[in-house]
This record gives structure tokens, sequence and C-alpha cells, in this order.
């Protein structure tokens, strides 16, 4: 018979356990194994890699490093530049979904106390439907006959049909459109907690409105802006989807460049390799992006 | 301060504009009698009956529906584990790197999480001859790996806010923790256990790239299905298809929005 507090206490130990050798299991782990196929030769062979730790004869075990695939990932000026694009890419688009979600965060945050559950609804609405399915919408409305150019060319605005899709004007659009709720829902956590105090004084001394959101609103609401950032920027930079199906020829982004090499060319080496460079790149916005959401949370208490 | 109001509901009006544009016109042109997705030719139901006939489409759907809602189920037990981990068991040993380790699959690129789990489902079988080849069960591991996540993002927010003073007087009054626990804090925390559940499971539909990874053959889900087609053009048996899934959505949402909102006025009415 176990005493109570030796029952609590290990099931206190199993609450976190569970999870912890989950998580430890298939996402920490996964990595070590990049890591080591990153290392190794590509072969024809099934999986079509030599591994790094190989038997040659009975017990006789050698261990073959292979760098290679690194070195000609630095050589090809092909995978340099679509890290770059992929920064480009991720950075642009970050840009344009603060200045489209800045301002929908703001009115919702300022909209009457009733309106503001309904309206975030409708924030999320798209975000649970289809991924997929969105950015095929787009494809129908930004092809050469599609509804943008026969709405423009109704209106008379241009006389000939623009060339949006399969360019990368196309991957920003559909990024913004695809991750603006990502933005919007915590900027708009730290917009609704904003203290309207500060406002009031600011406008009982006389401070214009304008004045008031830039040296107040826009300064406190710094770490929801950095944070939400951050989850924009991170997944866009591993993005396939959308240059896959809206990009073209212009767009070299890294996840694409993944994508190709491990489906298309079956070269599992130099797939690693992209995944080891991409999580050393993103490791950087990742530990700027802990660190905001911490201040977040530290100011709500 | 009224003419900057009107402003930005303007200006958050454009913005609904622009996120439902593009929904809207998928389910219009779903019931467009061409084949053609940008003219207009006539309202037709006829893309729908085609659809109903897709087998391999069908197939995949069943298989994604499936996985999908054993992934939700595990989710959400993972989730909340670790939102209870987190939230109430500050002094826990290995409680910081649960935290990081939680956040980290919301942002990491899908083609990073695909490629390693696959990568490490391949050692497995090498090493320890389990998972027997690729399919239903990688694909589900994968999905709960990513999907827990979310699971705990909105478990702990709820674990967070609520009052434990309930807890404490059924603690006081002799209940076990166990019985506490399934007795008040489940019951408490449910709307956003159910909410969970229903991300967990659109996320798992949903999901292309990670899948592409880690499936088999025989084991094609339902976005794998719809990229290939869409890969090929736009085709009106896929709008038909979207409208079908917005509507399923928009209905789950509505209705676990209205469960929550009575709720919790159920809930302010009584205190």
């Amino acid at each position: 018979m176990m005493l109570p507090q030796a029952i609590a206490q290990r099931s206190r130990a199993l609450i976190i356990a569970v999870p912890w050798f989950w998580l430890a299991l298939f996402f920490v782990l996964p990595f070590l194994f990049v890591l080591k196929i990153s290392l190794s030769e590509p072969a024809l062979a099934q999986p079509p890699f030599l591994d790094v730790i190989r038997e040659i004869e009975d017990g006789l075990v050698t261990i073959k490093v292979n760098f290679g695939t690194y070195i000609l990932l630095l050589e090809d000026s092909l995978y340099v530049s679509a890290l770059i694009g992929s920064t480009k890419v991720a950075a642009i688009s970050t840009f344009f979904c603060l200045l489209v979600g800045y301002p929908m965060a703001y009115a919702i945050s300022v909209a009457p106390k009733h309106f503001r559950l309904p309206l975030l609804m409708l924030v999320m609405l798209p975000f649970w439907t289809s991924f997929l399915i969105r950015v095929y919408a787009w494809i129908g409305i930004l092809k050469g006959n599609g509804f943008l150019n026969q709405f423009l060319l109704w209106l008379g605005v241009i006389d000939q049909p623009l060339e949006i899709m399969h360019t990368v004007n196309a991957v920003y659009i559909g990024v913004v459109y695809s991750y603006l709720p990502f933005l919007i829902l915590p900027l708009y956590a730290t917009l609704v907690r904003l203290d309207p105090i500060l406002l009031e004084a600011a406008a009982d001394l006389g401070c214009r409105p304008w004045k008031q959101f830039l040296t107040i609103t826009l300064p406190q609401s710094m770490p929801g802006v950095m944070a939400g950032s951050m989850l924009v920027f991170i997944p866009v930079m591993g993005e396939f989807v959308i240059p896959d199906l809206l990009g073209g020829p212009d767009t070299l982004m890294i996840g694409k460049m993944l994508w190709m090499e491990f489906f298309n060319n079956k070269d599992w080496p130099m797939a690693a390799s992209l995944a080891a460079v991409l999580l050393v790149v993103l490791i950087v916005p990742f530990v700027v992006m802990r660190h905001f959401e911490q201040k977040a949370a530290e100011e709500l208490q | 301060m009224k003419q900057r109001r009107t402003a930005l509901y303007t200006f958050l009006f454009f913005g609904f504009a622009f996120l439902y544009g593009p929904i809207l016109s998928l389910v219009i042109f779903s019931f467009n009698e061409s084949r053609l997705v940008s003219v207009w030719a006539g309202f037709s139901t006829k893309w729908y009956g085609e659809l109903m006939h897709n087998d391999a489409l069908l197939d995949a759907a069943w298989l994604s529906v499936k996985i999908a809602s054993m992934n939700a189920t595990l989710a959400v037990i993972l989730g909340t584990l670790a939102a209870l981990a987190l939230v109430r068991l500050k002094d826990a040993k290995g409680r910081k790197s649960l935290a990081v380790m939680v956040t980290a699959p919301l942002v990491m690129p899908e083609i990073i999480i695909g490629l390693s789990l696959l990568l490490l489902f391949v050692a497995m079988e090498d090493l320890l001859g389990w998972p027997e080849g690729r399919g239903q069960l990688t694909i589900l591991i994968a999905h709960v790996t990513f999907s827990m996540a979310y699971v705990t993002v909105i478990a702990q927010s709820r674990l967070a806010h609520m009052d434990q003073s309930l807890e404490e007087a059924a603690m006081d009054l002799g209940a076990r923790p166990l019985k506490v626990f399934f007795a008040i804090t489940l019951p408490i925390i449910s709307p956003a256990l159910v909410a969970g559940w229903l991300l967990a499971f659109t996320l798992s539909l949903d999901d292309l790239v990670i899948a592409s990874f880690v499936s088999g053959p025989g084991s094609t889900t339902l976005p794998m299905v719809v990229y290939s087609s869409v890969r090929l053009g736009v085709s009106p048996q896929i709008n038909a298809l979207a409208t079908i899934v917005i509507g399923l959505v928009s209905a789950a949402v509505l209705i676990a929005g209205f469960v929550i909102y009575r709720q919790e006025k159920q809930l302010s009415k009584k205190s």
C-alpha cells in the first residue's frame, strides 16, 4: 500500500514525463539524424546514402564523415541564393503582414467590447479552413485570365493583363494572406491590455492622436509586434507550398529546394544539409521570439 | 477621435474583404457550369456529382479523417499533460526544456519536421525493426508531435486563468488529487480542450508537407491528392471539395463558439 503522498509525487512525475519523452523522441532526436545523414555520402541504394558508421567486415566498423554536401552548398551559388531568397521573401512579407495586420488588430482592440470576440473569430475562421485550398484560391485570382485581370481590364485601369502569377509578387500576396491571422492574434492580445490612462493623460495635456499613437501605443505594443513578426518570419523561411504553387522561376526558396533535392533528385544528404543550415539560421529569430513572448507575458502579470 | 475610428473600421472592412474574397470566389465557382474556373457559364452542381464518384479522392479523404480524429484525441491527452506540467508544476525537473520543446513545433518549418521524422523512422526501422514501413502510423505520430503543441497553448491559457479555489476546497474536503482533476479541473478546462481537439483535427486534415515525407505507398492523404490535382491547374472539382470543407469547418467553429459563449455566460451568471 502506497502512501497518498507517494502516489501524488509519482503522478506529478508522470504528468511531465509523458509529453517530455514524446517530444524528446519525436521532435529533438530526429535533428540528430538530420545532422548524421547530412554528413553521409549520397549513393544509389535504399535508402540512398552510405551511413557514416558502417560495418565493412564482421565486427569491423569504420566511421567516415563526408563534408562534401556542405562544401557543395557553399560553392554552388544556387543554394546561397535560395537562402538569401527565402530571407528576403520572409522579411518583406512579414513587413507587409504588419502593415495590414497592425491596423486590423488595433481596430479590433478599440471596437466595442461585445464585438471583439466575434471579430477575432472572423480573423481566425480562414485559418481553420484548409491552407492548401486558400493558396489554390489565389491561382484563380492572379493568373493571366483570372479575376483580378478581368476586373482591372473591365475598369480600364490596364489594357494588358498583369503578369503576377508565377512571380515573386504572387508569393508575397499568398504569404501575407495565409499568415495574417498569426500576426493579428498576438498583436491584439498586447493592444487590448494597454492601459488607457496613459492615453487619456496625454490627450488631457494636448497631445495629438497621431503623436499619442507614435509615442505611447506603438512602443508599448512592441513585444507583441516582435513576437508576432517572428511567428510569421520563421515558418515562411521554410515555406514550400506557396512558392511551389504561386511562385515561378524567379522565386528561389530554400524550402522548395529541399523538397526538390529530396523528392526529385533523391539526394538525402543534400536535403539533410539544407535542413541543418536552415535550422541554424532560424535559431536567432527563435530566441528573439521567446524573449519577446516572455516579456509580453511578464507585462501582463 | 471619431474620424480616426471611422478610418480604422474602414480599414478593418477591407482587411476582412481581403481575407474572405478569395474564399468566396472558390465557393461561387464551384457551382459554375463551365470547366474554366474564371468564366461564369451558368449554375450547376455537376462538379459535386463528379466529386462523389472520384474514388481515389474519397479513399484519401476517409484515411485523412481517420488519422485526424486519432491525432486529435492523442494530441489533446498529451497537450493537456504538458499544459498541466507547465502551469501547475512550477519547480518540476525538465519543465524549462519542456517549455522550449513545446513552443518550437509551432514555428518550425513543416519541411524540417517532415524530413527529420522520416530520417528518424528510417533509422529506427533499421535498428529496432519498428515502425515497419511507413504509412498511417508514421503519419499519426508526426501529426501528434506538432499538433500537441497547439493544444498545449490553448489548454495552458485556460489553466492559468481558472479559479483554483474550487480545487482547493475539494482537497480540503479530502478528495484525492486524481479525483479532483476529473471532477473539477477537467470540466472547467473542457471548452479549451474541445477547441484544441478541433484545431488538432483540422491541422492534421490540412497537412501536406509532413505527410508527404512520412507516408508510404498506399497511404495517400487528402491534401496529397488535392496537391497533385492542383499542380495540373485549377479544377472545379477542387472548388467543390473546398466548398464542402469550408462549410463543415465554419459550422463546427460556429457551434463551438456558441457553446463556449453560452457556457461563459452561465458561469458569469453563477458567480
